[in-house]
């Protein structure tokens, strides 16, 4: 094969890295990934939440009744650092206040647009093509008053984590979807891989970093072409591609350091204690449309999907969007859905309602069927039976945990036990509990034991909110 | 439109602890079907009487813990009890010494300590020991495999049937008549009588390896831990473990003298070795749970069958060596944690 004399050799790791750990499980994706991705027009009413994560908590600067452009910011951020929040459409602000979204379990607050439906852009964000030479600092600032946060699935604001990381030698660019049915990273790999490879080169310059390494996986050949063609075309040799084994929770941030570097991060650290800072891809796009085209984080891509929706498929959506806008977008509903989840099957969280507006952090929407909950065994499947120590759950693992020594120890409420058997180690990825015979709910086990653990400990509770897709 | 809600994970992979416990049945099909072809129907009537015992004594046992009998009975353990139970015991057995040998394993072994997931002990063969040194004389009556060129006529259904009804054979037949010495057997014997390994094998009852007939037995049970292996059930840790110690001492000591040491080959195809390492050694229940303590834990189960044969008193030693790494387990689970992620070693 002959390659055109000016190509830029990619330094791409063709061997895929293999987990000892973690589980294979039915993938679904093609389910949604085959349609092209759809741009859902501006929605009627949207409500967007001021604290998209627990960490970026922010106060609104309109009243309602007040008129706004698509873009214009809508609360600032309560220290700096933090990302600053926009409308994601044009129109009159409504209401200010309480309201729940899609995945919390408490009310945050809101502020509702309804739309004008003209999706007037606000143009106060002007283009910037030479921000990949600006220092390091002006470039995280912009990106928090971009209002981006980490699109992986743990809303962490980009900004805070590149500081946190600054000096690191190496980003990771997640790009490794695990949860069964999701395509939402996919398909925008296979769609704007350049925006991607920019939004990469942008976080290089933002952490002063000097590799970053795109991790992606092996049943993602589209994505992987799709991103060799971007790297050649931008010719930065700082880029390298990386390909790991379809196994979940391949695409946990630790995880994936591990797989792709062959680093550890040490318990209780940061992945900056490894050199390396993982973000994203979905994050990395977002970060490039900013500095690109001077439009703020208002949208990001849901999968929709499932045996409950007639057209399974990937829309970009505006932030505080109604799920129920999506289901229509993807056909409406067929064939009793059981459940709505948000998130994929693993550790997704099943929405009480599809009145609930989408938040940064719904990366897909599973309206299931009893077929999608029962083919691969639903979790309703027999009734829990006591632990046969097969050992399983030790085989799928992937912080090398022995879930039923740590069931004994929970149940038991033997705390110094589940200390030193690492309870605080676990990810909540739910491996465990995929592959037990015996149906036993250990992921739920572990969060209590690691809420005792940390309440004993006095140290901060981060239990139920780890997010295997936490990177970015 | 509103929606259930459960906590994650929203599905589960379709593993039940029965669907194992089935796997683990229809795997031991082959060698039961080699079992009868050799040995007759025996196995057949061992296995019914033990099951109807087992499902009997787990049925009361579930009663009297307030247990859901309906889920637990149909989970197989008490089944897979049952049949391993029953590939220990001689193809002639008195129905009482199979159910005096289940109901210990399922109401003692299994039950009293905590039932399904908690006992210490192989229910199998604590049960099987239980009978071996309660009646160690209806154990030891094993008639010879019926391989064709033997002087003698293979004890029929009839005889095998009152046999096991009353215990006691028609008029006419003599157990001198229908037992034959095993390989294990007579194995010992012969080198406590000074034979070397050629005089003694020398004798029909040896097969290729190990014992003809037997060794075909344990061809099967081989295939269906295989098939068991390459269908997840079980991992290689364990049986590696048990063939690899119980070869490496036969083999050092047949390389030293192989006159007066029977050839690994012997080992691995005579008495319970296939089973054991396969079957029994593989209960997950009273094992160590991680990869690298199963491999020891194996290891164990192998090097004790090797001195129980060799040194004990017992001809075969798979059943002791089981229970006294059963005992060790949870230490051996203790010293083989693995590391955990991010902390140090």
């Amino acid at each position: 094969m002959s390659k055109p004399e000016n190509s830029h050799r990619i330094d791409y790791d063709p061997q895929p890295r293999r987990p000892a750990w973690g589980v294979r499980t039915p993938l679904r994706k093609s389910l949604s990934s085959r349609e092209p991705l759809l741009v859902a027009p501006p929605p009627a009413l949207v409500a967007i939440a001021l604290a998209p994560g627990p960490d970026a908590p922010a106060r609104p600067t309109v009243v309602p009744g007040q008129r706004l452009l698509c873009g214009e910011p809508i609360a600032e951020p309560a220290e700096p650092g933090l990302p600053r929040v926009h409308a994601s459409i044009s129109g009159l602000v409504t209401h200010v206040g309480p309201q729940r979204v899609a995945g919390l379990e408490v009310a945050v607050p809101c502020v509702v647009i309804q739309g004008s439906g003209d999706d007037e852009r606000w143009t106060g964000y002007a283009p910037d093509p030479d921000a990949a030479g600006r220092p390091a600092r002006e470039l995280r600032d912009r990106i928090a008053e971009a209002g981006i946060i980490g699109l992986g699935g743990a809303l962490f604001p980009t900004a805070r984590k590149l500081a946190m990381g600054a000096g690191a030698p190496v980003l990771l660019l997640n790009g490794a979807e695990c949860e069964p049915y999701v395509s939402c990273d996919d398909l925008l790999m296979r769609e704007r891989a350049d925006v991607v490879v920019a939004g990469a080169r942008l976080l290089l310059a933002a952490l002063g970093a000097r590799r970053c390494v795109i991790a992606v996986k092996t049943n993602m050949p589209e994505a992987r072409i799709a991103l060799y063609n971007a790297l050649q075309a931008a010719a930065d040799p700082r880029v390298l591609l990386s390909v790991v084994t379809a196994k979940y929770p391949a695409g946990g941030e630790r995880q994936l350091i591990e797989l792709v570097l062959g680093r550890e991060v040490p318990a209780g650290g940061h992945p900056s204690d490894a050199g390396v800072v993982c973000q994203n891809v979905a994050t990395a796009a977002a970060v490039a449309d900013f500095f690109q085209r001077g439009q703020p984080f208002i949208s990001r891509i849901v999968t929709v999907t499932g045996g409950g929706v007639s057209q399974p498929r990937n829309i970009e959506a505006r932030i505080g969007t109604p799920v129920a806008d999506l289901i229509t977008l993807a056909g409406g509903y067929q064939a009793e859905p059981r459940r709505l989840i948000m998130g994929g099957p693993m550790m997704g969280i099943a929405l009480k309602s599809d009145e609930l507006p989408i938040t940064g952090a719904t990366n897909c929407l599973i309206a299931a069927t009893a077929a999608d909950l029962d083919a691969p065994g639903s979790a309703s499947i027999g009734p829990e039976m006591p632990c046969i120590r097969c050992g399983d759950c030790i085989e799928a693992c992937p912080a090398s945990l022995l879930p039923l020594e740590l069931l004994t120890a929970a149940r038991t409420g033997n705390l110094h036990e589940l200390e030193s058997l690492g309870v605080t180690e676990c990810i909540e990825c739910g491996a465990c509990d995929y592959v037990c015979p015996s149906h036993i709910p250990l992921t739920r086990h572990f969060i209590a034991g690691k809420i005792a653990v940390q309440a004993t400990a006095g140290a901060p509770g981060v239990a139920g909110r780890t997010r295997v897709d936490e990177a970015g | 439109m509103r929606f259930d809600t459960s906590p994650p994970p929203q599905w589960r992979s379709p593993a039940t602890v029965g669907g194992i416990m089935r796997t683990v049945l229809y795997a031991l099909v082959p060698a039961l079907v080699a079992h009868v072809w050799f040995f007759g129907i025996g196995i057949l009537l061992n296995t019914a009487i033990a099951l109807a015992t087992g499902l009997a004594t787990e049925a009361a046992c579930l009663r009297l813990a307030g247990k859901p009998a309906a889920t637990y009975l149909s989970d197989g353990s008490a089944l897979v009890t049952a049949i391993l139970f029953a590939f220990c015991l001689p193809p002639l057995c008195p129905w009482w010494i199979t159910a005096i040998g289940m109901v210990f394993a399922i109401a003692v072994a299994k039950h009293a300590y905590g039932g399904l997931g908690y006992n210490l002990f192989n229910p199998a063969m604590a049960g099987f020991v239980l009978v071996l040194v309660s009646f160690p004389d209806a154990l030891h009556f094993w008639p010879a495999p019926d391989i064709g060129d033997l002087d003698y006529a293979r004890p029929g259904v009839a005889t095998t049937l009152q046999y096991c009804l009353t215990g006691a054979l028609p008029d006419g037949i003599t157990v001198d008549a229908i037992a034959r010495a095993t390989t294990l057997d007579s194995t010992k014997d012969g080198l406590a009588l000074m034979r070397t390994m050629d005089e003694i094998r020398a004798n029909p009852v040896f097969g290729d390896f190990g014992g003809a007939g037997w060794e075909w037995i344990g061809n099967f049970i081989a295939m269906g831990g295989f098939a068991l292996l390459v269908l997840g059930v079980i991992r290689w840790h364990t049986p590696a473990g048990v063939l690899g110690g119980l070869l490496g001492m036969a083999t050092l000591a047949w390389l030293f003298d192989s006159n007066l040491h029977p050839s690994p080959g012997f080992h691995l195809f005579s008495g319970g070795t296939m089973l054991g390492a396969f079957f029994i050694a593989t209960d997950p229940v009273s094992s160590p749970t991680t990869a690298r303590g199963r491999l020891i834990y194996g290891g164990g189960i192998g090097v004790l069958t090797y001195l129980i044969r060799t040194f004990g008193s017992y001809p075969d030693g798979i059943a002791f060596a089981v229970l006294l790494m059963n005992l060790a387990a949870p230490l051996i689970d203790r010293w083989t944690r693995p590391r955990v992620y991010g902390r140090p070693a």
